[in-house]
């Protein structure tokens, strides 16, 4: 399936390029399944939109049935992997030449036949519609240009991360991500095509075309034809990066002398734009007078751009169009332009996927009936290309990519996302501790880290599953592709948003998953399981023959000696795989003695002898000892303090992290062995929520509505998040609004180093919000 | 002096009043300074005295006479110092007061070429007391101050004479090489709300390298003979007609030069054509920045100035239109006949009335 199909057009007279080599499994995907297709049509590029549904498995675990499964000594519970069909989102963009052998292409793999339209925008739609309704035999339904705009920009701030970025070209990393605001609106939307259009967004259909200017991309394009005799649009761009405007331009300089500087004027400024090429016997070079359109133009609509905002009140300003289309150079004059105006009160944001914004608003135009807002989506790593741009100098990818072809995938998540009610200031949370992009040293570690480890994932995805002879093949496709991945975010860290510990591990997740690797580690997870399931009864005994203030300690050291047991942290997979009998004890002689890198340990105690929180969030980490051992004690604590407890886990799997559905058969089985935990089982003051995530990392601001939901009924007032995904990757700065605690064993030294511990160093931060002191508590002793 | 960055604007108060006693007594120098300015209308190969404009018995500082208005291009400044050096400026024992980028740019030249000494001024007050000041003085003649008629209907549109009484607030935009924004609450209160590059600079450097002419009145003639349709994509042009869902009129431009981007109607058009679309681009857009600092300062008066304006009625009823029409007859756009001096003219009340 890996080999190239070459197209054949013989029966088609248009002069388009037919010669393209389309590697279909990694082009049009899905197409089998799709329905609802879109199109996007602009002057240069094609966006095609559809919908397909993907069938691949996932790991399902399902307990045995007690009755009938009296030799209780095998295994824990049962492990399968099903096939589920789950629906994504599929956007392509090519140049324009393409259309025919691509719509060619889609007509001889599409299967289905329910689909009878297809949305179309664009400014190209209408010339290509003929063309469309032959080769598809689809119905060619017409959307409003701008309406589709605006609900594609709408898609994408709501839905994708790291969405929106500022430019900055002489900075450490060029593109600063903004963090998602928990409400989009409002914002203005200057699209840059031919000419300006200026639009305020106020909600999901209250959109309204404030304004605009002629003087827009096309007008570079079309004088720039004109005066430098150069065609192409890219080629314009390149001249004008080259070239020096102050030959062309008439400055302040130029009109006050030196004396600009005593007046308080900046000498720089463009007092007159192309002011002293009034004159019939000089020659300017292409590229100065490129680059004086350039600045002339970008100033403009810079400076409108700002009139707008202020008399608008807003400060979120969006820009879109070809003539921003990624291009390093237009973003940079259009950014100078915006702070030179307003001295920075407004920013100049960019979108990743702004290419695709007409059609992704086309297709949901089309698929109202679906309602996909109702939904959150999630960009597929594994599957979308990425922001590739920058300055030619810089990439020399940059122009062999053109006549490729770029994709964005987008999966349909199973619940719908939303803020932890409990972060203290939701537009300012940033879930990631280390921003790879900016911190050079640490994203060649970590890159060097994950590559290092590819070997190892591999050799785990293959035993997952033994039953199958092709897995070896499919494995060395998933080892190819996540290597390429690599290989691109060296060159682009800031390709698929902020370049951070948690994406690199999502990514790989999402790689897994595209080869049908659901859960490599659903044996080892089963058998951790198994093994720990057996102490769990003699650890819970020990623990109770302590005095209180001991136990309090060993239930800490618990949770602490558990989550050393990582499959997923290289130097205790190593560990693990050399010494099976490595164990509980042993994990707990390798913690680091107090105090620990970060100790609050003290405080935690004190307030643990106060009055018992109302609800505890406990968002869980591994499988096996970790939360058997370690987490359940801890829990089992609480409960008996009086204190509910929610427990957090992943919807799906990621490493060896254990899942909402293998918690729910494990705590089934430790209730069994546990009055303590069946009670609160029972009592309904034990309750297992989905986190609605299946990375080994947590964004707080993209939580399962129910957990949500769950929070606030139950007025949560701490929470816990374990280990080293969770708590020092991400959300180790984080902060709430109630008690937290942030538990974990750095299990890589080069971290450990980074955070000025080492090996197996601890954190244990135990943070209240400012202006809620612990509580006044007297000096009572609890009983044990 | 007003030196500007293409031209230099230069008054000149000639007293008609003098007696026998004082023309006794004056230099040679100074009568043959006032000769040779009243009695050419151009200097030079470059010089010009807009005839039209002197304003007659006129009473200043006491004394009668005429106010000259001269304008010759920076560029010939040199010329302008060598003839002053020939004629003895320097032994005038007055001082000359200038404003505009020049008066920095130039004062050296002026001490070294002609031992003159340059009293400077800033730009922006000289051309709201000139303004202000010419308003009004001038009694006779055509109004100072003007507007259009009916400016969004081309067969009835007429000039009509305006009172700028109680002129505050009002939003003054001087369209020179580049254009600058005043918001003016009074005489003395009044701040520059912004300016763009995109300006009668801009109008003529464009035209020269796309249509190989050199002069402001060459660059002008072929506008008036072009068609900027021709050049511009219109509303029309991408949507078949009006652009309703967001009320744009099919007339209305859409991208100026859009249609540049094609090969064959790069080929088609004429350097009238171009000309044509230059002016309407850059008059457009200063109409459209105007209307904005207008909404955002909520000023409903604009007057427009400098020497882009002269001789240039397509843009003075482009500006009208554009105010008129963008804000549903909201703004008014005026104009005064002295377009360009109002700088040389503040300048030379500040010799006056030294503040």
């Amino acid at each position: 399936m890996a080999e190239c199909v070459r197209l054949d057009s013989r029966t088609s007279s248009h002069t388009m390029d037919k010669s393209i080599t389309l590697p279909p499994d990694e082009i049009f995907r899905n197409l089998e399944n799709a329905k609802r297709f879109a199109i996007d049509i602009g002057e240069s590029l094609t966006k095609l939109a559809y919908y397909s549904t993907v069938q691949h498995k996932v790991a399902k675990v399902r307990s045995f049935d007690h009755a009938t499964k009296e030799d209780a000594s095998d295994e824990l519970y049962e492990i399968s992997e099903q096939e589920e069909v789950t629906a994504r989102l599929h956007f392509i963009k090519f140049e324009n030449a393409y259309i025919e052998t691509c719509l060619d292409f889609i007509k001889d793999h599409l299967v289905n036949t329910e689909t009878k339209v297809i949305k179309a925008t664009g400014g190209g739609a209408h010339k290509f519609r003929e063309l469309i309704e032959r080769k598809l035999g689809l119905k060619v339904d017409k959307e409003d240009e701008m309406t589709c705009l605006i609900k594609g920009c709408n898609f994408v701030l709501r839905n994708i991360p790291h969405e929106a970025f500022v430019y900055a070209k002489h900075a450490d990393s060029e593109f600063r991500f903004q963090t998602t605001q928990p409400d989009i609106f409002p914002y203005l939307l200057v699209n840059i095509g031919s000419g300006v259009s200026i639009i305020k967004v106020e909600s999901e259909d209250k959109f309204e075309r404030v304004g605009g200017s002629s003087i827009g991309g096309g007008t570079f394009w079309g004088l720039g034809a004109l005066l430098t005799k150069t065609k192409r649009f890219d080629e314009l761009l390149q001249l004008a990066s080259k070239g020096q405007h102050t030959s062309v331009d008439m400055l302040v300089k130029d009109i006050y002398g030196g004396s600009h500087g005593s007046l308080g004027l900046t000498g720089d400024l463009i007092a007159s734009s192309f002011g002293k090429s009034a004159t019939a016997d000089q020659e300017f070079s292409k590229e100065d007078l490129a680059k004086s359109l350039l600045h002339m133009i970008s100033n403009d609509i810079g400076q409108l751009a700002c009139l707008y905002a202020k008399l608008h009140k807003l400060s979120r300003v969006y820009f879109g169009g070809f003539f921003i289309r990624g291009h390093p150079v237009t973003m940079h004059t259009i950014t100078y332009s915006i702070n030179f105006f307003t001295k920075g009160e407004v920013q100049a944001l960019f979108l990743r996927h702004e290419g695709y914004l007409g059609a992704i608003g086309a297709f949901l135009k089309g698929a109202e009936e679906d309602n996909p807002n109702q939904y959150s989506w999630g960009e597929n790593y594994a599957g979308s290309s990425g922001l590739m741009s920058v300055s030619p100098d810089m990439n020399p990818m940059q122009r062999a990519r053109s006549g490729t072809f770029d994709m964005l995938e987008m999966d349909r998540l199973e619940r719908q996302l939303v803020n932890l009610p409990l972060l203290r200031d939701p537009s300012s949370y940033i879930p990631d501790t280390m921003d790879l992009t900016e911190d050079a040293l640490a994203r060649e570690y970590w890159l060097y880290c994950f590559e290092e480890a590819l070997d190892g994932v591999v050799k785990r995805a293959v035993a997952s599953q033994p039953d199958m002879p092709e897995a070896a093949e499919r494995a060395e496709k998933f080892r190819q592709k996540y290597r390429h991945k690599l290989q691109t975010l060296r060159h682009q860290p800031f390709a698929y948003g902020s370049l951070t510990v948690r994406s690199l591990l999502d990514t790989r997740e999402h790689c897994l998953n595209e080869f049908n690797f659901p859960d490599p580690y659903s044996k080892i997870k089963q058998k951790e399981n198994d093994i720990a399931l057996k102490y769990y009864q003699k650890a819970v005994k020990s623990l109770e023959e302590l005095s209180w203030e001991e136990r309090q300690f060993a239930l800490v050291r618990g949770v602490l000696a558990g989550n050393v047991f990582d499959w997923g942290a290289k130097a205790v997979s190593d560990v693990l795989e050399s010494d099976p009998e490595f164990g509980f004890e042993e994990a707990k002689r390798q913690l680091e003695e107090r105090p620990w890198l970060i100790d609050s340990y003290d405080q935690w105690l004190e307030r643990l002898k106060g009055p018992p929180h109302k609800c505890a969030l406990f968002f869980v980490d591994n499988s096996g000892v970790d939360i058997i051992l370690g987490v359940i004690p801890f829990v089992r604590e609480l409960l008996s303090r009086g204190t509910e407890v929610v427990l957090a886990s992943n919807s799906g799997p990621a490493l060896n992290d254990v899942t909402n559905g293998e918690l729910q058969i494990l705590t089934e089985r430790i209730a069994a062995m546990d009055p303590v935990i069946q009670a609160g089982l029972r009592e309904d003051r034990l309750t297992l929520v989905q986190s609605g995530s299946s990375s080994p990392c947590l964004d707080l601001s993209r939580l399962d509505k129910v957990l949500a939901m769950v929070v606030r009924e139950r007025q949560t007032d701490l929470v816990i998040i374990e280990g080293m995904g969770r708590a020092i990757h991400t959300n180790y700065y984080a902060m709430l609004s109630c008690e937290s605690l942030k538990m974990a064993v750095i299990k890589n030294s080069w971290l450990a180093d980074r955070l000025g511990g080492k090996l197996f160093s601890v954190v244990f931060k135990y943070e209240v919000p400012a202006g809620k002191p612990t509580s006044q508590h007297s000096a009572a002793p609890t009983p044990s | 002096m007003d030196i500007g960055g293409t031209l230099v604007k230069l008054v000149y108060f000639e007293p008609k009043d003098i007696t026998a006693e004082e023309e006794q007594e004056e230099v040679e120098n100074l009568k043959s300074i006032r000769r040779y300015l009243t009695s050419n209308t151009a200097y030079g190969k470059t010089g010009i005295r807009d005839v039209h404009l002197e304003l007659q018995d006129l009473t200043l500082c006491g004394r009668t006479g005429n106010l000259h208005f001269i304008r010759f291009p920076t560029h010939d400044l040199p010329a302008f110092l060598q003839m002053g050096r020939n004629k003895h400026f320097s032994s005038l024992h007055t001082t000359l007061c200038a404003t505009g980028g020049g008066a920095y740019k130039f004062e050296s030249d002026f001490r070294t070429m002609a031992d003159l000494q340059l009293h400077k001024l800033d730009e922006l007050d000289c051309l709201i007391k000139g303004v202000l000041y010419i308003d009004s003085v001038v009694s006779s003649g055509p109004s100072e101050c003007y507007y259009f008629e009916n400016p969004t209907d081309p067969d009835r549109c007429i000039q009509r004479p305006y009172t700028l009484e109680n002129p505050y607030p009002l939003l003054l935009v001087n369209i020179g090489s580049g254009v600058s924004i005043l918001a003016v609450y009074s005489e003395s209160n009044y701040k520059r709300v912004t300016g763009t590059s995109l300006g009668g600079g801009t109008f003529l450097g464009l035209c020269c390298l796309l249509t190989g002419c050199s002069t402001f009145e060459e660059a002008l003639e072929m506008a008036s003979q072009g068609e900027s349709t021709r050049v511009d994509k219109l509303v029309r042009d991408i949507y078949g007609g009006d652009y309703e869902r967001f009320g744009l009129p099919g007339w209305a431009v859409a991208s100026s030069f859009g249609n540049m981007m094609s090969k064959e109607k790069r080929e088609s058009v004429s350097k009238e054509d171009l000309a044509r679309a230059t002016l309407v681009t850059i008059t457009n857009n200063i109409g459209s920045i105007t209307r904005m600092c207008a909404l955002n300062e909520n000023i409903e008066r604009v007057v427009f100035v400098g020497n882009f304006l002269r001789v240039n009625t397509l843009s003075m009823k482009l500006l009208a239109y554009a105010m008129d029409y963008w804000s549903k007859g909201q703004l008014k756009a005026l104009f005064l006949q002295h377009e360009g001096y109002f700088g040389a003219v503040g300048a030379l009340l500040e010799l006056l009335h030294p503040s």
